[in-house]
């Protein structure tokens, strides 16, 4: 971009570039509408819907190839304030909130609306505490900012390591969603869709850092938003003919929904009558493997022996018996069980502890509006236990808040924009870029639920819905429906849901075209590789950048500081690639893991380097040590993959560490900075200098050299 | 560069209103959330507790931010700290 041009000039081109990438954008997702009318197999819809998408990422990327230092870490610092936020909402939201977001609302009704707040109200902290300050500071990376407010090496080398550890437990969730995506539309491996991904991402951001990273984002916020909102307008339409379901959903379907749920669990309506007799058979399931858990406990491999001989002698009975004729069904199912029964104690205990678990497919159907409904013998436990999912909801809020305004790929999207003023309001349209998302997850959940009480439940088994048929023959976790009951009816004890299915499913539940579930994919595509895409860079810059150029070699060229960047971002993908291919434990405490680390680590240090002058060396680095320190070894402890499962401290899950690690981060840079001499002159007209976004009425450009 | 009291005062009316706007953010979201139970018994758009978790503080949100980067962008003007043109 040559500096011609004027910054209106260049914001006026931007919407014009954008205007047309959309309209060409919808042009073809109409030709392949008309491909599939034509007969085009879903299949090839899918491969094309996926190499256009990455084909075009890669194109924008090759399109902003860059060699400048400034335009490589920083975009130029020229990304006007809506396309910053544009760039924000993309970069922000990652796989979990495209697909997994709807699904757990549908799952957990209020409670999962932590998510939600989370991950929302957090922009509130980045516009106030942060973002207008980091703008006028205006160097490159978050560590840069530690290593010039507090001095010395320290603060920036725990800023690289705490980037570094967050952003890479981050992506490796990110690059989970990608290989799911394309394994599920494309029928790739699950190990082969996480390359061809990755090979998407590094092309735009290998070539052209930030600033391709940057345009590539907003093509993709462009592409997730209106794949997200075509599905579940359309089904609000379906079910109500409005095409508001923001509205729709709290008018005019949770209001039916709550009348079912109290339906299904009053026995004595036919609805609750049939749900009661589903439930009446997992409580036998599991009272049954209940009291074989204990006869194992209580005799060791001599019970298996004796339950065994017991079934052998049923049988022969059963074959020996003449009046009634033997049924020759209940024959097969025994010589079956005799066959599948548990050859040594450690299987049949896995078995049998499975098999109890089907007992919580009998309670009452949780009311999905209802905040912190949890069970209990007595109101006093019934209390207590109210009293514990508060705490832990408001702490996981917190957390996720915190955490999102500490997160490096975020706030180095302000190192982007023109002037403080663009960064602030950049920070505006970034929210709202998300909120037009999250605002909408909730009332998609409340649709879906209402699809599946009103028109599922009841319908015959022999006429189930087409999207249910195909759902539940691609994967069993994502849908699973038996006829426990055998009364040919389904009920809603009898369907098991996955959380991811509910986005997925929706153009479906709709009616919609195939295409439409090609775009969904796309747009879930869209969401995890420009994640990814963001945090990739990040720990490539906080290393070359940081740990390379500021810390071991200051003397470098500009032309070996970039190399060693793409070098590194390339190694950094590969490591990624490959330890999300060995598919890691539970994405979704990933994910909370690294707004936990981020908050402790960084929130501290930050916010005190800007609002408090007396904040000195010292103090950044045992608030930093001991906010890291107390989080890790806090989710060490009690996470249950770590097997230490320690108890936990006032009730608070492992998920929600930061609760501990961000008053530890305070506390230590506010001992440390006291039992400390306050720092230099210099450093404290640097921090008046961040504090105004101008001393002498010039826009402060930041620096390209530094 | 020495700062002048106009600079003190601009930067105090900043902290005012920086700690006002997160008093507001901290109660549409703590207070809300630990009230949540009760909020519900009122039934306005959907049960109250529920549609501001979902949506009504979602919306606060993104208000104050507006209200913040269009207030700080005038005191900027008032107080002659505003960055000059770009061009």
């Amino acid at each position: 971009m040559s500096q011609q041009v004027t910054q209106s000039q260049f914001y006026a081109n931007l919407k014009r570039y954008y205007s047309f990438y959309t309209g060409g954008f919808i042009a073809f997702v109409i030709v392949v509408a008309i491909l599939e009318q034509l007969g085009v197999p879903n299949k090839i819809l899918g491969y094309i819907f996926l190499f256009a998408t990455i084909m075009l990422y890669a194109g924008i990327g090759f399109m902003s190839k860059t060699a400048d230092v400034g335009e490589y870490y920083v975009a130029g610092r020229r990304v006007p304030a809506l396309f910053n936020g544009m760039a924000t909402g993309a970069d922000w939201m990652s796989a979990a909130s495209f697909i997994g977001m709807a699904g757990t609302l549908y799952l957990s009704g209020y409670d999962g609306l932590a998510f939600v707040l989370g991950w929302t109200g957090g922009y509130c902290l980045v516009a106030i505490l942060l973002a207008p300050y980091l703008r006028k500071f205006g160097q490159f990376t978050i560590p840069d900012f530690l290593g010039a407010r507090f001095g010395g090496h320290l603060p920036r080398l725990i800023g690289v390591i705490a980037a570094i550890t967050c952003s890479f437990t981050y992506v490796i969730a990110q690059i989970y969603g990608v290989g799911i995506i394309t394994s599920r539309f494309t029928g790739l491996e699950f190990q082969v869709g996480v390359f061809v991904g990755l090979a998407g991402i590094l092309v735009c951001s290998f070539l052209g850092g930030m600033k391709a990273v940057t345009w590539t984002q907003v093509a993709q916020y462009i592409i997730l938003i209106v794949a997200y909102m075509i599905p579940v307008v359309w089904l609000s339409v379906k079910h109500t003919g409005i095409p508001i379901p923001q509205i729709v959903a709290y008018t005019h379907s949770l209001p039916k929904i709550t009348a079912l749920e109290k339906e299904f669990n009053d026995k004595s309506t036919p609805k609750g009558a049939k749900e009661e007799s589903v439930r009446a058979i997992f409580r036998e399931r599991a009272a049954a493997a209940d009291a074989k858990l204990k006869g194992l406990e209580k005799d060791g491999a001599a019970y298996l022996t004796a339950e065994k001989a017991a079934l052998v002698a049923k049988l022969n009975a059963l074959k020996a018996s003449t009046d009634p004729a033997p049924d020759p069904k209940a024959i097969e199912a025994l010589e079956k069980s005799i066959k599948d029964y548990p050859m040594d104690a450690a299987t049949a205990k896995k078995a049998w502890t499975a098999e109890k678990a089907v007992g919580a497919r009998a309670a009452p159907v949780k009311a999905h509006a209802e905040p912190f409904a949890v069970g209990g013998k007595t109101p006093e436990e019934i209390e207590k236990n109210r009293n514990k999912a508060k705490k832990n909801f408001l702490a996981l809020i917190a957390c996720l808040m915190i955490g999102t305004a500490a997160l490096p790929h975020i706030l180095m999207r302000y190192y982007t924009t023109p002037s403080v003023h663009e960064a602030r309001v950049s920070v505006f349209w970034g929210l709202f870029c998300i909120f037009l998302l999250y605002f909408t997850a909730p009332a998609l959940g409340i649709l879906a639920k209402y699809e599946v009480y009103s028109n599922l439940v009841g319908t015959s088994f022999s006429a189930l819905p087409a999207w249910v048929s195909n759902w539940s023959t691609v994967d069993k976790t994502l849908m699973n429906i038996v006829d426990i009951n055998k009364d040919g009816i389904v009920q809603l004890a009898e369907i098991v849901i996955g959380g991811d299915l509910i986005v997925l499913a929706t153009p479906e539940i709709a009616g919609l075209p195939y295409v439409i579930s090609g775009l969904v994919a796309a747009g879930g595509l869209a969401a995890a590789l420009s994640t990814a895409d963001g945090l990739l860079l990040t720990i490539a810059n906080a290393m070359s950048h940081d740990l390379y150029y500021k810390m071991i070699d200051p003397n470098a060229s500009t032309v070996r500081r970039l190399a060693v960047s793409k070098g590194l971002l390339l190694i950094v993908a590969l490591m990624a690639a490959y330890v999300t291919s060995l598919k890691p434990g539970d994405i979704l405490f990933l994910v909370g893991a690294a707004f936990s680390l981020a908050a402790s680590g960084f929130f501290p240090a930050l916010v005190c380097g800007v609002f408090w002058k007396r904040a000195n060396y010292l103090g950044a680095v045992l608030g930093m040590a001991s906010g890291l320190g107390v989080c890790a070894y806090y989710m060490y402890m009690t996470y249950p993959f770590f097997g230490v499962n320690a108890p936990l401290w006032w009730d608070i899950a492992p998920i929600s560490a930061g609760t501990f690690g961000i008053p530890a981060g305070f506390l230590g840079i506010i001992i440390g900075s006291l039992i400390s001499p306050a720092p230099s002159k210099e450093i404290q007209e640097m921090v008046d200098h961040v504090r105004y976004p101008s001393l002498d009425g010039t826009v402060s450009a930041g620096s390209a050299a530094h | 560069m020495q700062l002048t009291e106009k600079h003190k005062q601009y930067w105090n009316i900043n902290l005012k209103m920086s700690a006002f706007l997160l008093f507001l953010w901290f109660v549409f979201t703590f207070v809300m959330g630990w009230y949540a139970r009760e909020l519900n018994e009122i039934n306005l758009i959907g049960p109250l507790g529920f549609y501001m978790s979902a949506q009504g503080s979602l919306i606060i949100y993104v208000a104050i931010i507006w209200y913040y980067a269009h207030y700080m962008n005038k005191l900027d003007q008032e107080y002659g700290v505003h960055e000059g043109e770009l061009d």
